[in-house]
């Protein structure tokens, strides 16, 4: 994946997409088909009209072909009236779309836009139909939050999916669940918020915004405090270490068994 | 304790007197216990050098590791499941209700200094020491050590390997935290799941319905006191019986049925035995202060609620969890599951759940009974002190590579999800292709084994009827092209000569002249134990060669040497 | 006892020579052991003084471990910080790698290269003669013979009959291992669930109203009442059962409603129990767009718009569903219990 992403730095990239999205088909499972009620989560961002213009433009040129010329939806990928810029600050800012590739789910890789270009395109996203917005900086702060209160939501509703230690999890037919380490607050907020590809909606009502401030303080506490006991083996859990141990711990002591036993010269 | 302690009766003329203050306690000692006839017995006792006897040593070791890292970690865990409020240094843990366990588990991890070492240390070693016997006993398999008069001692050896899994099982649920929880529910459902005695276990192990308050501390009483001491028990029957047989040795020069070749106790195994147990303790301190194991604080205190995904058990416990994850619940439309009529409502038979205990069931039962199985199949009956290479016993070795991978299938699929995550594969696709697997490929790898044992045997007979190649090219003067060939000295030879390869042996009739059914199936798996052979070089064989290189001229001592019986008299 | 060395170092300790294995069994005669190589330490003065000071500098490479374990347990502060607490950890795990692979590696390399390396022989013994073996089986006679055993059945079998009910109080006395006041599967037919319950969010214990699930939220729900249980043990056995998966759908795609499940849902809300029919592990990965549920210990699959039907994996059964409906403040709870028992197939469990 890593080598792929990076071929498609090229100043063609876009259209190379263009037309990568044009001859892919076949069944789409990413991104948002519902008509999110959910009310804007914080001041609702005012957008420009030259934002609105911009982001048009953007659109046609790099999402139209696979979404449609208006966003009303193709075969290969759903709607975007109504998914609320919150949705497209997410799925472009964590370089999710433009899609590489059709395949189970959109990979995180490199964002293919700067923050103004995002802001244009979720600014005419926007614009098609009212949806959740981007939140607002006094949301995100992570030292406000309660990390432990968040780690409990963190265990309830997500660690089910995206691990103890949010290291990411297998969903079902190639799906999973990203690990969530180095991820920005705003895209951590905004996931919950819209639910991206597969993952459920976590409304303001479900979680509410403070709630999701401390899951948000959790995630960063964790991220901050290092591992203690030292190198975590990917925090993936027992089959790591498992595996360690049948690596490293086995070559270590045969390397010692076989020196001990060896003739000295 | 020297040679001064040679002798002593407690009174008379001939009485030993002692001269150097070392001796003098010596002396003492040996009055009131004895010490002679120990020090007669063990001070030069010989045990066999070799690499591969050594995974015994590292299992006892990291168990006496154990045992050091378990005493400490006693004394600040408290084993129960009574509500407290967390108030220690794990931040984003503080205020939070738990159970005494779980947080005395982070007090280890946290306030306690050296705690968080120590819990490490005993968790990494807890696994090398699943790890060791496991290897062990791949090694004693392979090389025949299990067969008489050692078969007892296989079997203290897998009863030690199913109490090393309860050992480390027990352990695993003591901290009281969501993984381990969740680990003591699939247990509760597995047990629920056995007809008629099922429901009435689960409810006498958590005591009451799932999980209720009791079962942290039976399990930690199981854990610290019966498991462990019925280990240290066996372990001390092992080790007595190997004293009582010897030890086994590899086949070689010098090496025979009836006699031990390696190194004395004093000084020379002692030193390198002791050595190795710091060895070993620094190894698995390395790893303990580097590499973190069970952040038991990522999982929360034990609620029936949350999950995680990646939720595994340690390796050891993986062919379990494996088993219960290939096993289709439905077959199309068809639920597996199905209820017996009865009377008072029917009863439940959970076959997704039954099924996969059968095949794990036939592994332990089939590791605990293989001597008997085996000797029963050749009709062997001798002794054996002189270990088989591998390639030697071509059907046992590839038997046991093809349970092997059997069990490595089941392994697998115990991470089934960490393999798709990483690997970018589809979880649904590695189920379906492992139900495949699991029956072709042991078959395939009782296959491909054999093949390789024969080619093997094969080479050796090359080695041994032409001789290594040399690397050198010659053009003879008619034009010929040969490839010098340099003869093995007679040590390689004998090694390489000296085993049996017996051939498939009918159907035995018994005393009444009748061969019955179970005798024929014998000989049926006899035959398919020993079909394919590949005999050991015979004398005739070797002479012959040795003759057809005399003419040939490229090898110039190695009949003579062999008839003159010369140690070390050289080859080229 | 075998034959030991005479402790030159230079010498072989073991004394098989060609010819004592068996003789003709194999293409060649056992050409006894190899000759004794001799160590470069044994020949040269200089080669073992090197050796001694090796292993010297292993042992005070141990020493300099342990002093690494104090400056790691004394110096390090032990705080809140988590860094800290990996330094020390660090320290400590290395001093005592140094301390006990310095003695380890110093004794096994003193062993290797200055300890006599002769290889010994020693004779295999017999584990037993045959005239032992009968002298043995005499005193099992005598004993038996003179113990009257089998002269006099009376004792004997009244001595089996004893000794078969003797054990039997220290497997009674076991009963108790159960300390549940109604000891039976009956109880495990039932959850808290009941008819008016409300469902209130885990863990923060508040009432969910219709309109705050969208399409696509996944809420997780315990019964209001678990909140009134102040027995720990009983809380964690109430909501061990009685845990909910609440997700709401586009009403178009359920597909399935079977008879008599018409009113269970709500608008394409929908509550099934989050206990996995397989083995118990709690059922909560949901994918809002397969609307599948997967089990992330055994992965079991549940498709939520089939009645959460297995579609892949071991589960023998759906989950069971919660019917659901909205009381008179717009709250969502309960219409009843669950219908069948949750999580794990036991065997009194029958077609409930």
């Amino acid at each position: 994946m890593k080598a792929l992403s990076q071929k498609r730095r090229h100043p063609f990239a876009g259209v190379a997409l263009l037309l990568l999205g044009l001859l892919m088909t076949g069944g789409l499972y990413a991104a948002a088909t519902t008509i999110n009620e959910a009310q804007a989560s914080s001041e609702a961002q005012e957008y420009s009209a030259s934002d609105i213009d911009e982001g048009e433009k953007l659109f046609a040129a790099n999402c139209a072909s696979c979404h449609g010329i208006n966003a009303e939806g193709t075969e290969d990928a759903p709607s975007l009236i109504g998914v609320g810029a919150a949705s497209v600050d997410f799925q472009v800012g964590t370089g999710r779309m433009p899609m590489q590739m059709q395949g189970p789910q959109a990979q995180r890789k490199p964002a293919q836009f700067n923050d103004e270009q995002t802001q244009q395109l979720a600014a005419y996203v926007a614009s098609l139909g009212a949806g959740p917005s981007v939140p607002g900086e006094d949301l995100l702060d992570a030292e406000e939050g309660d990390a432990t209160r968040g780690g409990e939501l963190f265990r309830i509703n997500c660690a089910m999916c995206h691990n103890a230690a949010a290291a990411g999890g297998a969903l079902t037919e190639g799906k999973f669940a990203p690990s969530l380490h180095g991820v920005e607050e705003k895209h951590i907020y905004e996931a919950m918020l819209v639910g991206p590809q597969n993952m459920p909606v976590f409304n303001d009502a479900n979680i509410p915004p403070e709630d999701k401030q401390d899951i948000i303080a959790f995630l960063k506490t964790y991220e901050s405090q290092g591992t203690p006991g030292g190198f975590a083996l990917g925090s993936l859990g027992p089959v790591s270490e498992g595996l360690f141990v049948w690596s490293g711990g086995l070559a270590l002591l045969i390397g010692a068994m076989v020196w001990l036993t060896s003739r000295s010269s | 304790m020297s040679t001064q302690a040679s002798d002593s009766t407690a009174a008379g003329p001939a009485a030993f007197q002692p001269e150097t203050r070392t001796g003098r306690i010596a002396d003492y000692v040996d009055q009131r216990v004895g010490g002679t006839n120990m020090v007669r017995e063990f001070g030069r006792k010989i045990f066999p050098d070799h690499w591969t006897f050594m995974f015994g040593e590292v299992a006892l070791y990291s168990f006496v590791i154990l045992i050091i890292s378990g005493i400490f970690l006693t004394f600040w865990f408290d084993p129960s499941m009574a509500t407290v409020e967390y108030e220690g240094k794990y931040a984003p843990m503080n205020g939070m209700e738990m159970s005494a366990a779980y947080a005395s588990s982070l007090d280890l991890s946290f306030d306690v200094r050296g705690g968080l070492f120590m819990r490490q240390i005993h968790h990494w070693a807890a696994l090398v020491f699943v790890m060791a016997m496991s290897v062990h006993m791949l090694r004693v398999f392979f090389t025949g050590a299990f067969r008489k008069p050692r078969e007892l001692n296989w079997v203290v050896g897998c009863a030690l390997l199913l109490l090393g899994l309860g050992a480390g099982f027990t352990g695993y649920s003591l901290p009281d935290e969501v993984l381990s929880g969740n680990g003591l529910r699939i247990i509760d459902g597995i047990l629920k799941a056995l007809p008629v005695v099922g429901t009435y276990m689960s409810f006498f192990l958590f005591g009451g319905e799932f999980p209720g308050e009791a079962v942290i501390p039976r399990l930690y009483v199981l854990h610290i006191l019966i498991i462990p001491g019925i280990i240290l028990a066996l372990v001390v029957v092992h080790l007595f019986m190997v004293v009582l047989h010897k030890h086994t040795q590899y086949p070689g020069p010098g090496r025979t049925e009836r006699n031990v070749v390696g190194y004395p106790v004093g000084p020379v195994y002692a030193a390198k035995a002791g050595g190795f147990f710091f060895i070993v303790f620094g190894i698995l301190a390395l790893i303990a202060g580097t590499f973190q194991i069970n952040a038991l604080w990522n999982y929360g205190p034990y609620d029936p609620s949350p999950v995680q995904a990646g939720a595994q058990p340690d390796w050891y416990i993986g062919p379990f969890e494996g088993v219960l994850r290939m096993m289709p619940g439905w077959i199309g439309d068809i639920p597996l599951e199905f209820v017996i009529p009865t009377p008072w409502g029917g009863n439940t038979v959970a076959t997704p759940v039954l099924v996969p205990l059968i095949p794990v069931g036939i592994l332990f039962a089939g590791m605990f009974v293989w001597p008997w199985i085996e000797a029963w199949i050749s009709g062997d009956k001798r002794d054996h002190h002189i270990l088989d290479r591998p390639r030697n016993a071509p059907a046992r070795t590839a038997f046991g590579t093809a349970t092997v991978t059997f069990y490595c299938i089941l392994w697998g699929m115990g991470a089934n999800d960490l393999i798709a995550t990483h690997f970018d594969l589809s979880l649904n696709d590695i189920t379906y292709w492992s139900r495949v697997l699991i029956f072709v490929g042991p078959v395939f790898a009782f296959i491909v084994t054999k093949r390789i044992c024969l080619a093997l045997q094969r080479k050796d007979r090359e080695t041994v009827l032409h001789g290594h190649e040399a690397g050198v090219i010659e053009m003879k003067p008619h034009g010929e092209f040969t490839e010098r060939h340099r003869r093995p000295d007679d040590y390689e030879l004998y090694t390489l000569v000296a085993f049996e390869s017996p051939e498939p042996s009918g159907p035995v009739p018994n005393a009444k002249g009748r061969i019955t059914r179970l005798e024929k199936l014998r000989a049926g798996l006899n035959r398919w134990f020993y079909e394919d052979r590949v005999a050991p070089v015979s004398r005739q064989e070797y002479l012959e060669a040795l003759e057809h290189d005399h003419h040939d001229g490229h090898d110039d001592g190695g009949l003579e040497a062999r008839e003159q019986q010369q140690i070390g008299s050289g080859h080229h | 006892m075998g034959e030991h060395g005479n402790g030159d170092p230079r010498e072989s300790g073991a004394v098989i020579n060609a010819g004592d294995g068996e003789s003709g069994q194999y293409a060649i005669d056992d050409p006894g052991l190899p000759p004794h190589r001799p160590r470069l330490a044994d020949e040269d003065e200089n080669t073992a003084k090197r050796s001694e000071r090796q292993v010297a500098v292993l042992f005070l490479v141990s020493i300099i471990g342990t002093v690494i374990f104090f400056i790691g347990y004394f110096v390090v502060g032990h705080t809140a910080d988590l860094h800290e607490v990996r330094l020390q950890n660090t320290l400590l795990g290395v001093g005592v790698a140094f301390a006990m692979l310095g003695i380890g590696l110093g004794v096994v390399h003193w062993a290797k290269t200055l300890m006599p390396d002769h290889e010994l022989v020693e004779a295999r013994k017999p584990l037993r003669t045959e005239d032992q073996r009968q002298e043995a089986e005499q005193i099992v006679g005598d004993v038996l013979e003179e113990s009257g055993i089998k002269r006099r059945p009376l004792i004997r079998n009244t001595l089996i009959g004893a000794a078969v009910l003797a054990p039997l109080p220290a497997v009674v006395l076991f009963r108790d291992l159960d300390l549940s006041e109604d000891f039976g599967p009956e109880r495990m037919r039932h959850t808290i669930w009941d008819e008016g319950v409300r469902l209130v969010r885990d863990p923060t214990g508040t009432p969910v109203r219709a309109a705050d699930l969208t399409v696509g939220s996944a809420m997780h729900i315990v019964p209001e009442t678990l909140l009134d249980i102040t027995d720990h043990g009983e809380k964690l056995a109430e909501k061990a059962k009685s845990v909910v998966l609440l997700i709401r759908m586009d009403p178009e795609e359920i597909e399935t409603v079977s008879e008599g499940r018409e009113d269970w849902t709500y608008e394409g809300i929908i509550a099934a129990s989050k206990v996995c029919t397989h083995v118990g592990c709690p059922v909560a990965l949901y994918e809002r767009h397969t609307h599948h549920l997967l089990c992330p210990c055994h992965q079991s699959t549940f498709d939520a718009a089939n009645e959460f039907e297995v579609i892949f994996g071991p589960a023998g059964r759906p989950l069971p569903q919660l019917p659901i409906a909205v009381d008179d403040e717009g709250f969502l709870v309960a219409r009843s219990d669950f219908t069948e028992p949750v999580g794990p197939s036991y065997w009194e469990r029958g077609n409930a």
